[in-house]
């Protein structure tokens, strides 16, 4: 099956923004379903709300567009009500750190295996440009005028932190590496997390002035480099991308069906 | 007849009844006074195969019922006050993209954290309005243990033909509240299945296009067909859209399948209400207060009578303006401000004669109580 | 070792949104921008087949059509490997 027939051709052209780096995950994603060879009638995508949270509309998967914050908490109850389904959940920074911290932080406690892409463009895209918690210090948005004096965090330490048995960091530049890890994060038996640096040209770009989709590109070429690489030691400043965490762990669904044989010998 | 007699705490009953109605999936968050529902099924569900979560919080709950919904389980949360508060957002989408679902919550005394531990009745209007939009509603209670067996399984049932979350109203006094119960047997009361779409694969599939009987079959999430579910308006096969008469056609749906079934949906007890002059209106715990009162009278030759309502919404006003258009007092009995005293004046033709007996004190309202509010309106004095 | 050889681009000009990110980063500036504002094959005679184009689109409007498609995916690596 070619990977064009995994998206749903009549609602494109999409909504997003010319250069929305969203797109490009959206493009990797079929690719790395592709590669594993995946039957459409299992995979369920599970995403909340944003801009990010539209690419469940263009997948011809089951497709569940739920609330905003919310959409690990719905995939949580597809996947351990059915567990034999390959669960997908993207998710924007806000979507899945903001509003949805506490179930993000919980899903990965739990070990369900499910696979939450962080489509990380370090702002608010479909409210119009307002800062998320991964914008940081010093960016600018439209409610920060006067520019940002909150902190953001490191969504691979704070996955790793939280139990999640897959965690890994790629960038939409970065396209090879992207489908390579999108294809391992969703083969993993746990709950992984793959955060994907992407570019909102229209607001993050501009309001932050480092220019059009091409040049925040740029940006991730320039400004990231792959784990325990050489040129890391050299600039410490370079965001790392690659696996961070790979292990099996007991996975909730199949600790659960312990608990089921444990009630029915009672 | 091997007759099972159970003494159990009214929540207890709704987790047995639960199972009885063949719920296999539960998320929740534990809450006074709902928690033992929760308990109950965590030990009882798996010994079926079906699964328990207790996640992160009610908001996260509400959502997870919801996801298991639709891969075609009977699922269901039960909370309190506060919890149901949270899970008004994921209420909404559950009503928006019309997911079989029930919601029990077991009221205490409110606001906020309120009366942890104590009875109240606030949330009657929270479960018809608690969400924001324009909607419908089912709401159902319970005053007595058989009642909530039967109530809980109803709300399955209604959740599966109208495809629609339900809500069951109970309360502190009656979740807690120890009695008999006998176990109907398996088939004695008639369950709804899931309704699931005969269309083949290959075949186009509209998960959101009513059939004649206003029905919608539905397919699981992990069969042949894929469709999108989404709390944005959305047309026949899910997809978002905001065309005009899509949206029209969309939330008059929303509405009239469960306002123009009214009557089917009505459920209630009426006690010697045939010859009464005075009618009590109550529900819940304040109905079991109130029935004592009323038998009480009766032996002493007064021709009171009660009419405990068991669907709150959509409100049965035709039932309501029927029972009282023979009667010269109405006394609506609740454990709260009014709520369903005021739809009680909206829907009776002579709303003057319309009357509140409550306690808003976190106590429950006795047939002491009752009495001296009788004697009051009758102009007897306490 | 065989050459891969193009047969042709596709680009679905009802999806392409004019962002310029296949031409900028084409290793061999095949690629360009016509005056519509939509991507084309200006040099076609210079493509590698290394699809980069067609995998950074995020209109999904690219497809490179290219023969012995095995080969496609190791010169796309070797290509991204020298990018870094
Ligand atoms: C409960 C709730 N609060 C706020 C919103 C408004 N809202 C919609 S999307 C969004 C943020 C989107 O940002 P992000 O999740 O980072 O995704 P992006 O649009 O950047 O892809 C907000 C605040 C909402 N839909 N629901
Ligand atoms: S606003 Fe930003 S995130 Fe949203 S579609 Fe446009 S570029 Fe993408
Ligand atoms: S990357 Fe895609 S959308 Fe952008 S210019 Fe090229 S073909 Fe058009
Ligand atoms: S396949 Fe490679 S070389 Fe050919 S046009 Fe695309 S990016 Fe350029």
């Amino acid at each position: 099956m070619a990977s064009k027939d995994f998206i749903r051709k009549r609602f494109f052209p999409h909504i997003w923004c010319p250069g929305c780096g969203h797109g490009i995950i959206l493009n990797g994603l079929v690719r790395a379903v592709e590669n594993l060879g995946l039957d459409r009638k299992n995979i369920v995508m599970v995403s909340g709300i944003g801009c990010s949270a539209r690419i469940s509309g263009y997948v011809d998967f089951h497709s569940l567009h739920t609330l905003h914050g919310r959409a690990l908490a719905f995939a949580t109850g597809v996947k351990l009500s059915k567990p034999e389904l390959d669960v997908i959940v993207p998710m924007g920074d806000g979507d899945a750190l903001a509003i949805g911290g506490n179930h993000f932080i919980h899903a990965a406690r739990r070990n369900i295996e499910m696979t939450a892409i962080v489509m990380n463009n370090r702002i608010y895209g479909m409210t119009g440009g307002q800062f998320s918690p991964l914008s940081g210090y010093g960016t600018m948005g439209t409610t920060v005028p006067y520019g940002n004096i909150d902190h953001d965090f490191d969504v691979v330490d704070l996955s790793l932190s939280a139990g999640a048995t897959f965690v890994a960091r790629t960038t939409t530049y970065h396209v090879h590496e992207m489908i390579d890890l999108l294809t391992k994060a969703i083969s993993h038996k746990g709950f992984s997390v793959l955060e994907v640096l992407t570019q909102c040209p229209t607001y993050f770009g501009r309001r932050n002035r480092i220019g059009d989709a091409v040049q925040m590109m740029e940006t991730y070429k320039t400004g990231t480099t792959r784990i325990g690489s050489k040129k890391k030691q050299e600039n410490p400043e370079l965001i790392e991308r690659g696996i961070f965490a790979q292990k099996e762990l007991p996975e909730y669904c199949r600790e659960y069906d312990s608990i089921i044989e444990k009630a029915k010998r009672k | 007849m091997n007759k099972t007699i159970r003494f159990m705490q009214g929540n207890e009953v709704c987790a047995e009844a639960a199972i009885y109605a063949g719920v296999n999936f539960f998320a929740g968050y534990p809450i006074t006074p709902s928690t033992e529902i929760a308990e109950s099924l965590a030990l009882r569900l798996p010994e079926s195969g079906g699964k328990f979560i207790q996640m992160e919080d009610e908001i996260s709950s509400m959502c997870a019922i919801v996801g298991a919904s639709l891969t075609g389980n009977k699922a269901m949360t039960a909370t309190s006050g506060p919890g149901f508060s949270l899970m008004q957002e994921a209420l909404g989408y559950a009503i928006m993209a019309e997911i079989p679902c029930v919601i029990v919550n077991v009221m205490r005394g409110g606001p906020s954290t309120g009366l942890p531990t104590q009875v109240g009745q606030g949330d009657v209007y929270q479960t018809r309005y608690g969400t924001h939009g324009d909607h419908a509603i089912i709401t159902l209670t319970a005053s007595n243990h058989a009642d909530i067996f039967r109530m809980t399984i109803e709300a399955f049932n209604f959740a599966e033909t109208y495809r629609t979350p339900v809500i069951l109203l109970l309360d502190e006094v009656t979740g807690h509240l120890r009695e008999k119960i006998e176990i109907p047997e398996p088939g004695k009361i008639p369950l709804v299945k899931r309704l699931r779409t005969a269309v083949k694969a290959g075949v186009d599939y509209h998960p959101y296009l009513p059939r004649e009987d206003g029905r919608l079959p539905m397919s699981d999430f992990g069969d042949v067909h894929r469709y999108n579910v989404t709390g944005l308006y959305h047309d026949m096969w899910g997809f978002p859209t905001t065309n005009p008469p899509v949206v029209y056609g969309l939330i008059r749906h929303l509405v009239d399948k469960i306002e123009n079934n009214t009557p089917r949906i009505t459920r209630f007890r009426k006690y010697y209400t045939k010859d009464a002059d005075t009618l009590f209106i109550s529900y819940g715990a304040s109905a079991r207060s109130t029935l004592h009162l009323v038998e009480n009278r009766r032996k002493r030759g007064e021709n009171v009578g009660l009419l405990e309502l068991q669907t709150l919404w959509p409100f049965p006003a035709e039932i309501v303006r029927d029972a009282c258009s023979k009667v010269s007092l109405v006394i609506v009995v609740e454990m709260n401000m009014g709520q369903i005293a005021k739809e009680v004046k909206l829907a009776v033709n002579n709303p003057e004669n319309v009357f509140l007996a409550n306690r808003i004190d976190g106590e429950l309202i006795t047939p002491t109580d009752l009495r001296n509010t009788l004697r009051v309106i009758q102009g007897k004095g306490v | 070792m065989a050459k891969t050889q193009l047969k042709e681009h596709h680009i679905e000009l009802g999806w392409c949104k004019g962002c310029g990110i296949c031409v900028h980063f084409c290793p061999k500036k095949v690629l360009e921008m016509d005056d519509q504002d939509k991507a084309y094959a200006a040099r076609p005679e210079d493509c590698i087949c290394c699809r980069m184009c067609e995998l950074r689109c995020p209109d999904l409007a690219v497809e490179v059509i290219c023969e012995s498609p095995n080969k496609k995916k190791a010169a796309a690596k070797t290509m991204e490997a020298a990018n870094e």
